[in-house]
């Protein structure tokens, strides 16, 4: 039986429980993330991290919340209030709402009932999340406008432009997966990879998939929104207590919904590693929810590498690679990806589709090598010409930074012998 | 091409550099359980010394007041007299106060004192939950009494001069130097 079918036959208070889980699920999953993110990035950086509330300071995050909880909610007198106070309900609950059709497990026994740890499949379900994804913007554009102030308006900005644009080159690197599955329900893609997880055979895609997520949910390096030194805490500036928490409970969750998000699309969901699959049956299909767990933690590892290797790319940099870099080379993958479908459908000779792909690898590798000696060219034309060498106080020029550097290391010799 | 993948794999020798990183040797001190030494010559909270005999080095000259930038000490010197002496010589430090709220640890005040009456320790846990407390005394600050020191006020060593407690020739205390009828059980 189809898991759509499966879960199609769910009572009403079944529905409930599973709403409950994801919820706890969700919020369990923020507080691990907070205390997991601070303690890797200090690893990181040779330090240890939260370590006194609770064992391993296991309880750091929920001590944040409640200290956050006991803060005085302020509301700036040139704010939209109503609009204010909205903007971060819209951002939290959306959040949580892409996690409706993610499939957590396959067939399993709750209470009693024969169902799959998934509230609800549709159709277009995957289309569902990017539209939720999209409306989640909503939070963030009118907090930062209707904060009243200059910093959150920019911020806003920054976000709203960054997460339509990578949403763009997301949505495009999806198409892949569609093309391929033949599906857009989430359960079916899972069921689709099987055999082999979409992550190896559109890899390309995956690539694109894992960038635009975390230029999607505004992080390290792409949290341009909230850089400190040019915008001071972005969108949220001016929010305070409970609603700033509900921010920061929106960003973690986010993490956690495109990671569950790649999970299902590119790493064969809740299935197994492969070889493992016997594990699958465990605990009567429950063991499967490790799995997906597992994939999950190990993006979220991902995120805070990310976070803690790159710096902040610089604003016209993300644009420009965003549109300029991601979705073209989407287009291009899709293109290719569709002509060999085509080619497999109608059973095209196999030479005649080895021959397209060599022919498309020629023309990369061609028009790459073209750029690299345009980009040569341009560098060499914009290097000086011969010029005398400054003397000691005056500053050298790009050029003549070796000749100087040289002249320093002679002298230096001269003068220590 | 072989500059993009040039580029490319410098970028993921970053992703290394933080990963190995993870497996090292942390930096953390746990501060309030494990407390390293400071460096020898740190400057903590400061301390009025004495001579070997017991008697207070400061002689109330107020010269370390006038070194400080921040203006944290305040001295009042007082006469010493042949019933009631604090310290060799003419004047002794009578009201001794630094406000560790303004101090900033400079070590001006040292330089400045002529006896080497004020000196630093290493000490640097200053902190506390009420601003008064935190301007020291006389008592807070003066080094506590030595094996063979007289509690002040008491006489000289006999037959010296404050010369010879300057250049350190008095090197203990004398029995004459004693308190004759001690009002408070020892």
């Amino acid at each position: 039986m189809s898991t759509t079918a499966l879960i199609g036959q769910d009572p009403g208070w079944l529905i409930l429980v599973k709403g409950l889980i994801i919820f706890v699920f969700c919020v369990l999953c923020t507080l691990m993330a907070v205390w997991g993110e601070r303690r890797i990035v200090a690893r990181m950086q040779m330090r240890i991290g939260p370590n006194r509330v609770g064992k391993f300071g296991l309880l750091q995050a929920l001590a944040d919340g409640v200290k956050l909880a006991l803060k005085e909610d302020l509301i700036p007198a040139a704010a939209d209030k109503i609009v204010f106070i909205i903007a971060p309900i819209i951002s939290a609950t959306t959040c949580f709402m892409a996690f409706a059709v993610i499939p957590f497990t396959g067939e399993v026994t709750l209470f009693g009932h024969k169902t799959a740890l998934q509230l609800t499949d549709l159709p277009v379900s995957v289309l569902y999340i990017l539209a939720i994804a999209s409306i989640g913007v909503y939070g963030i554009v009118l907090a930062g406008w209707s904060s009243g102030s200059t910093y959150p308006l920019l911020g806003g900005l920054r976000s709203s432009a960054q997460v339509i644009s990578y949403e763009v080159a997301m949505g495009l690197s999806l198409v892949a997966v569609f093309i391929y599955s033949g599906s857009m329900s989430t359960s079916e893609i899972v069921a689709a990879q099987h055999q082999w997880w979409f992550s190896v055979i559109l890899f390309p895609s995956f690539a694109i998939y894992v960038i635009s997520m975390v230029g999607e949910t505004n992080r390290a390096p792409f949290d341009l929104a909230e850089a400190e030194g040019e915008l001071v805490g972005g969108f949220h500036t001016e929010y305070s207590s409970l609603k700033f928490a509900l921010f920061f409970l929106a960003e973690y969750v986010n993490i956690v919904a495109v990671s569950a998000l790649a999970t299902t699309l590119f790493m064969g969901g809740y299935h197994a590693l492969p070889g493992l699959t016997f594990t699958e049956s465990w605990l009567g299909g429950w063991f499967v929810l490790f799995w997906f767990i597992g994939k999950v933690v190990a993006f979220f590892f991902l995120f805070v590498w990310l976070r803690g290797t790159l710096p902040r790319l610089r604003y016209d940099q993300f644009m420009k690679f965003g549109w300029k870099v991601l979705i073209p080379t989407s287009l291009v993958w899709i293109l290719v990806l569709a002509s060999l479908r085509v080619m497999s459908q109608r059973a095209v000779s196999r030479t005649i589709v080895l021959g397209f792909s060599l022919g498309v690898v020629l023309l990369v590798v061609l028009a790459s090598t073209i750029y690299d000696r345009t980009t040569t060219k341009a560098r060499q034309a914009a290097s000086l010409p011969d010029m005398p060498p400054p003397s000691f106080p005056i500053p050298a020029l790009p050029g003549q930074l070796v000749i100087n550097q040289i002249e320093v290391v002679k002298e230096l010799e001269i003068h220590h012998g | 091409m072989a500059d993009t993948a040039k580029s490319f794999s410098e970028q993921l020798q970053g992703f290394w550099v933080t990963f190995t990183t993870m497996f090292k040797k942390v930096n953390t001190v746990q501060y309030p359980e494990v407390k390293e030494p400071t460096a020898e010559r740190f400057h903590g909270r400061h301390q009025l010394n004495r001579y070997e005999d017991g008697l207070e080095k400061c002689i109330g000259c107020e010269l370390c007041a006038w070194a400080c930038p921040a203006d944290a000490i305040y001295v009042e010197g007082a006469d010493n007299s042949e019933e009631e002496r604090f310290s060799p010589g003419e004047r002794f430090g009578q009201v001794y106060q630094i406000n560790y709220l303004r101090c900033i640890f400079c070590g001006l005040c040292i330089e400045a004192c002529p006896t080497r009456a004020l000196t630093m320790t290493n000490e640097y846990e200053l902190a506390d939950n009420d601003r008064a407390k935190l301007i020291f005394e006389k008592e807070d600050l003066l080094a506590p009494l030595r094996q063979g020191m007289i509690a002040p006020p008491h006489p000289m060593y006999p037959d010296s001069s404050h010369l010879n407690y300057y250049k350190g020739e008095i090197t203990g205390s004398h029995p004459s130097q004693e308190p004759q009828e001690p009002q408070e059980p020892k």
